[in-house]
């Protein structure tokens, strides 16, 4: 495995931001009442963050380091003005129903942890490669809880009739609502425990969940402001 | 002679009551309103109770049996979460969602915080409002009374949309109104309560101070102010007696200090009372107690009594 693929491969399994890292729980939460939407809030990441990560990426040595996180967010915060006046233009039922949480991914900690712990350290390519795995694991991540919640509250499949359309069905709108993203996101972080149990038996394991990204302290870009450093599991956001 | 002077450690006054005891008593407490449910609602009540009950009792053994944990079927606790959550569902609700709301009661509710005793929420209201949120038309279809004349609105609805003089309290009483299986006989819930205080099982701190509270806030703040028969109309309508007497005296979800009690019986009444004369509905007993469950343990941490011969000292610099 070469270290683009290792980059995929990290970004959707090992550290999936939605079911390992527990990064963005505020949209996960909040836009994944059908399939369509998470897939669209996670398509609209994916596109911001490779963008961000290739250009943080080659402005890493010229960005001052006293004044990187505002660098970063001016960055991040235009390319969501281009992605949210895009969708705007293009697809507006989709911007409608994202709402708020389009500009909100300039504050979606994903972004500005991927530009702080990878792409303010490594080359262009690997960044960009970064930028996909992470943003597809989150697309992932968005598209299932939205595919189950949608499936078990609206009874529908990408807004095609699924089980609605068995006589006497109907479906628990819980699902669609607050409470079902807790339950149905629990359920899935629980189911991704066990695999991470299984992987672990077997000698290949999952990174912790919501640590350190690196648990590196002396590389660590954090480590001047950090209070966490001799705990283990410090969380870094 | 030495045998007078052997002393074993404590306790050395033991209660006959168990688990099981206390849950059967509970269960013969129910059975005036489960009775007066079926014959109210017919057959169709007998079906969606014994469904009910049968989905809690088999969720409980298969989580078991999943996570290697003793069976816990023999306690009762499922049959009465099961009953329990059964009085709390119209008639006229389909059985599979009964079945999901029983699975949602016992599985998510109880057996995933611990199981009996670990819960933090009434499982059987748990599993009520999980389905009222989830198929609230089907949960609010009351239509399937015996009586013909009141078929339709609940006594609480019709008091809030065409006013006092659309319902009589007498039939509010004996339960010739439409509602849920087990909510519409005060006088059913009533012979279960007495059954129940004279058994031993509940003392009247929570239920008194839960009517009491919600009396008083719906005299000087309901809809008809300061009118006792719209008083009394509220406390017979609707699933107050049923939640006051059953509900919110299960031993898990509240507060074990007898101060405790009385404040979370002061709760529970408050949120009733707030929920239905400002809320989107007619009813909001369940969501009472269990928001009054959640805040168990903050009313436990403060009302713990003082141990006996243990004066308070006043630790200088310290206010508390």
């Amino acid at each position: 495995m070469n270290k683009y693929t290792e980059r995929l491969y990290n970004g959707v399994i090992k550290e999936n931001p939605t079911f390992v890292l527990m990064l963005g729980m505020c949209p996960t939460l909040a836009v994944t009442s059908s399939a369509i939407n998470g897939l669209g809030m996670g398509l609209s990441t994916l596109v911001v963050l490779v963008c961000s990560n290739l250009l943080i990426s080659l402005f890493r040595n010229i960005i001052p380091n006293g004044v990187r996180i505002p660098a970063f967010i001016v960055i991040v915060a235009s390319l969501v003005t281009v992605v949210q006046l895009l969708m705007q233009a293009y697809l507006p039922a989709l911007s409608k129903s994202l709402g708020v949480y389009i500009p909100l991914i300039v504050v979606n900690c994903i972004i500005l942890g991927r530009a702080e712990s990878y792409a303010s350290k490594n080359g262009p390519l690997e960044s960009v490669f970064d930028g996909i795995g992470m943003g597809l694991g989150f697309t992932m991540g968005l598209t299932i809880i939205g595919l189950i919640r949608e499936i078990l509250g609206a009874g529908t499949f990408f807004g095609l009739a699924f089980l609605s359309s068995i006589k006497g069905y109907t479906p628990a709108t819980i699902f669609i609502m607050a409470p079902g993203a807790f339950l149905v996101l629990g359920f899935l972080v629980a189911g991704m425990n066990i695999v991470r149990k299984k992987m672990e038996a077997k000698g290949k394991p999952l990174a912790e969940p919501a640590g350190c990204l690196s648990g590196d302290c002396a590389n660590c870009g954090m480590s001047a402001g950090c209070t966490g450093k001799s705990q283990a599991a410090g969380k870094s956001e | 002679m030495s045998e007078k002077y052997q002393v074993s450690s404590s306790p050395h006054v033991r209660a006959k009551d168990s688990t099981s005891n206390v849950m059967l008593y509970v269960i013969i407490a129910l059975l005036p309103a489960a009775l007066f449910g079926i014959y109210n609602f017919g057959y169709k009540a007998l079906i969606l109770i014994l469904v009910t009950i049968a989905a809690c009792v088999a969720s409980e053994w298969v989580f078991d049996r999943i996570v290697h944990r003793k069976n816990s079927v023999p306690d009762l606790s499922a049959v009465v979460t099961g009953l329990l959550l059964a009085m709390n569902l119209p008639a006229s609700l389909p059985w599979w969602e009964a079945v999901i709301g029983a699975v949602f009661a016992i599985i998510i509710v109880k057996m995933m915080f611990g199981g009996l005793g670990q819960n933090f929420m009434n499982p059987a209201l748990g599993g009520r409002c999980f389905l009222l949120i989830a198929f609230a038309a089907d949960m609010t279809n009351y239509a399937s009374s015996k009586f013909e004349a009141y078929s339709g609105a609940t006594p609480l609805a019709m008091i809030r949309n065409e006013g006092l003089s659309s319902v009589n309290v007498m039939d509010m009483l004996t339960g010739k109104i439409p509602g849920t299986i087990g909510e519409t006989s005060v006088i059913a819930i009533l012979i279960g309560a007495i059954i129940m205080i004279l058994f031993g099982v509940i003392d009247l701190k929570i239920p008194a101070s839960y009517i009491i509270t919600f009396a008083v806030f719906m005299f000087i703040f309901g809809a008809e102010r300061f009118n006792m028969n719209y008083v009394v109309a509220q406390l017979c309508g609707g699933g107050l007696m049923l939640g006051a007497f059953f509900m919110a005296t299960d031993y898990v979800t509240s507060p074990i200090t007898p101060k405790g009690q009385i404040i979370f019986g002061i709760c529970c009444g408050l949120l009733t009372g707030l929920f239905r004369c400002f809320g989107a509905n007619a009813e909001g007993v369940s969501f009472a107690i269990i928001l009054s469950n959640l805040l168990v343990p903050i009313i436990e941490k403060f009302t713990v009594p003082r141990a006996f011969g243990v004066v308070k000292v006043k630790e200088a610099g310290k206010n508390e």
